[in-house]
């Protein structure tokens, strides 16, 4: 009994960590860099992608084991879910940026006088900009920086500006894992699909908020809802496919499986608040677009 | 108060409690359909439901349903009997390391999925794999070493593989954070994802387990009073411990593999029977059985009704509701003189 509370403890850490975090997202940091870092060593998969696509990937000289993009970031075997403050220090970091800070690591590095920045996971789109503009602030590259957010949002506006009109919306469901862990509108991922046009089928299950904007919802009300599109974000991590998901009990009935309107998404892509979350949009609208307004 | 003898009437007690939760798992759920029309659905009669609504009781409801009423008897029927062949009331059915060695067989396969080295679709096997082998590897080690094994060194080399398995589980675990969702899903219980397949991969498991404990629950009464009586009476004790621990962590390893761990229905059922009803293995065998069949179908429709239509994970449910109602179930039989 004891271990299943000790898992059920974990797991919902975990889900935390994944992005529920309950505060606003915003960045902060206790030491403030005196000079521009030379020596970044990122913890966060996001917070990487944004470094490299402001142009401070030279100033990047570690990441994490879960960073993997872009192709030639200097991946490490540090780990952010059990981080090691000795391992992170030898790397000799004038700045290290996390995101969210569950395992305490800044007040470690305070005493080892090494910068902190904190990105949380992002809440909302905006909070991405505000991210990718203090990164920018921080590392000398204020300008890419605001380039980025500018050509993020003008992509943006470009991929829904010619949305097909509907009489009522479309409706999605977002797959986390097989075991039918979902996102709400809540969430930033929920945010894209909005900017789609899309309506969210698992906002029910999550009505108040208090599982963080990521419920597991139950199967047969999944086929109840019936939604039009499924997008899986669990191609990767639980190698889900159009046929595996239609095949799961009563699924194959679904419009969208029917339909052929099962999306499978990069689960990196699909879960990270950095700049390919206009990649994200853009599988989304393709989708969308496929579907011939009514 | 303690009877030896299994009355007819808490058996058809137990039917009835089986029978209603069932019923009640069919006819409720977030979908909020019918009931009349489900009943109908499962009775094969003609319905109003739609293809998708008949989708969801055929394919959804009804294999919940029974797959939750195999693994609760399965789960209870084996606490009981760890209980009574170990002679400790804190035995579980994962006390050998059942549960350590699915969560090891189920990581593995997961983390090597992820690597492609292997598809999520072996994970139940792993898991059984993984529950009989460190049952096996406990019973060995408890066993060897010369001597008469007691069965405190066989609970104990349990303990010394169980924390050994664990600490295994998450070295791999750390190594692949990647994964650790996925692997949590399944150790917090996968009742929720469950369909007929395997609910008809759990039930021969199950149906050899019930048959070789239930067939075994005078010899467990005798085992209760010791080795010496037993031998006494010419129960060879080793022999028939092996038999009851073998086919306990058979039917474990089934339960385990199609629904994830499920803690505390192997505990808390047992020791309920046995205030209520009484201590002997004739009675606690067969009523646990129906029982944890009906507790966990209940607990089920709680985990998928209570914040519908969000899932709360079934461990919480069980031990939510579980503890509670032991408690409370301790302290009036103490009020009526019945020791524990």
């Amino acid at each position: 009994m004891k271990k299943t509370i000790a898992a059920v403890v974990v797991a919902l850490s975990v889900l935390t960590a994944c992005g529920s975090s309950s505060k606003t997202a915003k960045s902060s940091s206790t030491t403030a860099p005196a000079a521009t870092p030379k020596r970044i060593v990122s913890m966060s998969p996001t917070a990487t992608e944004m470094l490299f696509a402001i142009g401070a990937g030279k100033q990047v000289v570690a990441v994490d084991d879960q960073s993997n993009y872009p192709a030639n970031v200097p991946k490490t075997s540090l780990s952010s879910y059990t981080p090691n403050v000795e391992a992170i220090a030898g790397y000799k970091p004038d700045m290290v940026v996390i995101a969210g800070d569950t395992k305490n690591l800044k007040a470690s590095l305070d005493k080892l006088s090494i910068p902190v920045v904190d990105e949380e996971a992002a809440k909302t789109i905006d909070d991405s900009y505000t991210q990718i503009t203090d990164l920018g602030a921080r590392t000398g590259h204020a300008k890419a920086a605001a380039a980025l957010v500018a050509s993020m949002k003008s992509k943006i506006t470009a991929l829904t500006k010619d949305l097909p009109k509907r009489a009522t919306a479309l409706t999605y469901y977002h797959e986390l894992d097989n075991t039918l862990f979902s996102v709400t509108s809540k969430t930033f991922i929920g945010q894209v699909y909005a900017l789609a046009g899309l309506q969210n089928v698992a906002d029910p299950a999550d009505a108040d908020g208090s599982k963080g904007g990521y419920p597991q919802i139950s199967a047969e009300y999944l086929v109840k809802a019936d939604p039009d599109f499924v997008f899986l974000a669990d191609t990767k991590c639980c190698q889900q496919t159009e046929a595996t998901f239609g095949a799961r009990p009563a699924f194959g009935g679904l419009k969208a499986v029917k339909n052929h309107h099962v999306v499978l998404l990069d689960d990196d892509v699909a879960s990270r608040w950095g700049p390919r979350i206009v990649d994200l949009l853009a599988k989304v609208i393709d989708a969308v677009k496929a579907q011939p307004a009514a | 108060m303690t009877q030896s003898r299994l009355r007819p009437t808490w058996l058809v007690a137990g039917v009835v409690a089986v029978a209603a939760t069932a019923l009640a798992g069919l006819v409720v759920g977030p979908a909020g359909l019918s009931p009349i029309e489900v009943l109908r659905k499962v009775l094969g009669l003609h319905t109003h439901l739609s293809t998708q609504q008949a989708a969801i009781v055929d394919q959804i409801r009804l294999p919940r349903v029974v797959l939750g009423l195999l693994v609760g008897a399965t789960l209870s029927v084996c606490g009981a009997s760890y209980q009574g062949v170990f002679r400790n009331p804190l035995a579980d059915p994962y006390l050998l390391g059942a549960a350590a060695g699915a969560g090891l067989g189920v990581t593995v396969v997961i983390v090597g999925a992820a690597d492609g080295a292997a598809t999520p679709a072996f994970a139940p096997a792993a898991a059984f794999i993984g529950a009989l082998g460190a049952v096996a590897l406990a019973y060995v080690l408890g066993t060897s070493g010369g001597g008469r094994a007691s069965t405190a060194s066989l609970i104990l080399s349990g303990v010394a593989v169980a924390s050994f398995l664990t600490a295994l589980q998450t070295y791999i675990q750390q190594r692949n954070v990647d994964t650790i969702r996925q692997v949590y899903s399944w150790i917090l219980g996968r009742l929720s994802t469950a369909g007929w397949h395997d609910t008809f991969v759990l039930l021969p498991y199950a149906v050899i387990t019930w048959a070789v404990l239930l067939a075994h629950r005078r010899t467990l009464d005798v085992l209760a009073v010791g080795d010496d009586e037993a031998t006494t009476l010419g129960i060879n004790a080793r022999r028939s411990r092996l038999i009851v621990i073998t086919a306990a962590s058979l039917g474990t390893a089934a339960a385990v593999s199609v629904s994830g761990l499920i803690a505390f229905v192997g505990i808390i059922v047992p020791h309920t029977v046995r205030l209520l009803f009484g201590r002997s293995h004739r009675v606690v065998l067969p009523l646990s059985l129906l029982f944890g069949g009906a507790f966990l179908c209940l607990t089920d429709l709680l985990a998928r009704t209570l914040s519908s239509p969000a899932e709360v994970p079934i461990g919480v449910v069980t031990a939510f509701f579980g503890a509670p109602f032991f408690v409370f179930v301790l302290r009036s039989s103490r009020r009526m003189g019945v020791t524990a």
